[in-house]
């Protein structure tokens, strides 16, 4: 059977090409992978696309990628806590779309369940729903939404095993095991890695058959 | 004279009595937050954080601050007996499958039929929305907590949104510092006026038309 790749969090950052789309994890900084973005950072990929709630907070996390122009297009729900990202949308730099916030993870969980579009009211009449198709269901005006994929999704566990069933922690959990399911390369960073059969069955959240790489942060 | 914070908790303690015993309550960031502070909240209610917990608790004492437990404004709170953690995707299903009991939602404005304008400031970038729309369209009540009158002094309460609209759905009930107003039938209805407000002066600041509930004496 095999195992998640174990790398380091530089090798795994550099699965990320130019162009990529990347989906990443946390609310806030809470859950998100903060070593494979700071792994990011050094390794020069532009360019890129990221699907995620926020774009960190001003120089941390993704808002670290985003002062050094490294990321074109931000697809979230709340970015206003980030002047940054008001600031370089307003000079030309980042083209955002803005979606609700379950709308955004119904996106992610769809494009994980091979469910290629669904309707919703949430945003019906509103300006969120400026140019996309509606339909009457139910007596309710809903919006047509597409599901969203992403080439990597980099994810933040407290724990993985050899083959890379993990659990999470608290409000840490958040979007990532949803993410998990909608990327072609998943890496996950955690905070320890176990033997197979050492984490409760029970308890895993993320079935290993998401997860390619694993990669142990540093304390 | 009181001070804004003191509107604000009367806001809070007002809209803490419309919430039924035992039922699972989300709050918005801002005003609606403040319910949660309140110490008869933590026994009466089940509070849904759309981050992914249900039965936040209050916040943490110093020193005691778990970085993995945050609230929708993702600022510290601890998780009281019987809490549960989820992911988004499991959270936003509560909110849009109609597992909500109450939104309680702050709002810039409310029109005559109780449709709100919650989200985008029109001159500022319009980037963020959160789970505003979301809990709009899905929680089975949503009860809006503001005060009456906006920032520059005009009224929150008017005939038609001048803001953009937060949802096709009405709101329940709007709890202000001046009163409470129920929406019925996509009319408003005046159910309560605080102690010592007068209807003149309910009036006065109010630019949307509204009924007056029978309960109140002329």
């Amino acid at each position: 059977m095999p195992a998640a790749r174990i790398l380091d969090a530089d090798a795994a950052a550099r699965l990320v090409r130019d162009g990529a789309t990347i989906m990443v994890g946390g609310f806030g900084l809470v859950g998100a992978p903060l070593q494979l973005l700071a792994a990011l950072e050094r390794s020069g990929a532009r360019r890129l696309t990221v699907i995620s709630n926020n774009l960190g907070e001003p120089g941390r996390g993704l808002g670290a990628l985003l002062r050094q122009g490294r990321i074109a297009r931000a697809i979230g729900s709340y970015f206003t806590t980030n002047p940054d990202v008001v600031a370089a949308h307003e000079a030309g730099k980042l083209e955002v779309t803005l979606v609700p916030q379950g709308t955004m993870v119904e996106a992610i969980r769809a494009g994980g369940a091979g469910i290629p579009a669904f309707y919703t009211p949430t945003a019906a009449g509103t300006a969120l729903a400026d140019g996309k198709e509606t339909r009457e269901i139910n007596g309710s005006l809903c919006v047509l939404e597409h599901a969203l994929h992403a080439d990597v999704a980099l994810i933040r566990a407290h724990k993985a095993d050899r083959l890379g069933n993990l659990v999470y922690q608290k409000t840490a959990r958040n979007f990532n095991p949803v993410m998990a399911t909608a990327a072609e390369c998943v890496i996950a960073e955690v905070d320890e890695i176990v033997e197979a059969g050492e984490l409760d069955p029970e308890s895993i959240v993320t079935p290993h058959l998401f997860v390619d790489v694993v990669v142990e942060a540093r304390r | 004279m009181s001070t804004h914070s003191d509107v604000r908790e009367r806001i809070a303690r007002r809209a803490l009595e419309e919430l039924p015993a035992g039922s699972i309550v989300n709050l918005g960031v801002g005003l609606p937050t403040m319910i949660a502070t309140l110490p008869e909240a933590r026994d009466r209610v089940f509070i849904h954080s759309e981050n992914g917990i249900l039965g936040a608790g209050p916040r943490p004492e110093e020193g005691a601050v778990d970085p993995t437990l945050v609230d929708a404004g993702k600022r510290p709170i601890t998780a009281n007996r019987g809490a549960s953690y989820f992911d988004s995707g499991l959270s936003f299903a509560m909110i849009r499958g109609g597992h909500i009991d109450v939104a309680v939602l702050g709002a810039l404005q409310v029109d005559a039929a109780g449709r709100i304008a919650n989200w985008a400031i029109p001159g500022q970038p319009i980037l963020g929305v959160g789970g505003a729309m979301d809990l709009l369209s899905g929680a089975r009540r949503v009860i809006v907590t503001m005060t009456h009158l906006a920032a520059d002094g005009t009224p929150k309460l008017v005939e038609r949104l001048t803001l953009p609209i937060g949802s096709l759905r009405s709101v329940d009930v709007i709890v202000t510092e001046l009163g409470v107003i129920d929406v019925v039938n996509g009319a408003l209805v005046l159910r309560e006026l605080a102690a010592g407000v007068t209807l003149e002066a309910f009036s006065s600041a109010t630019a949307a038309p509204f009924k007056i509930a029978p309960s109140i004496a002329r």
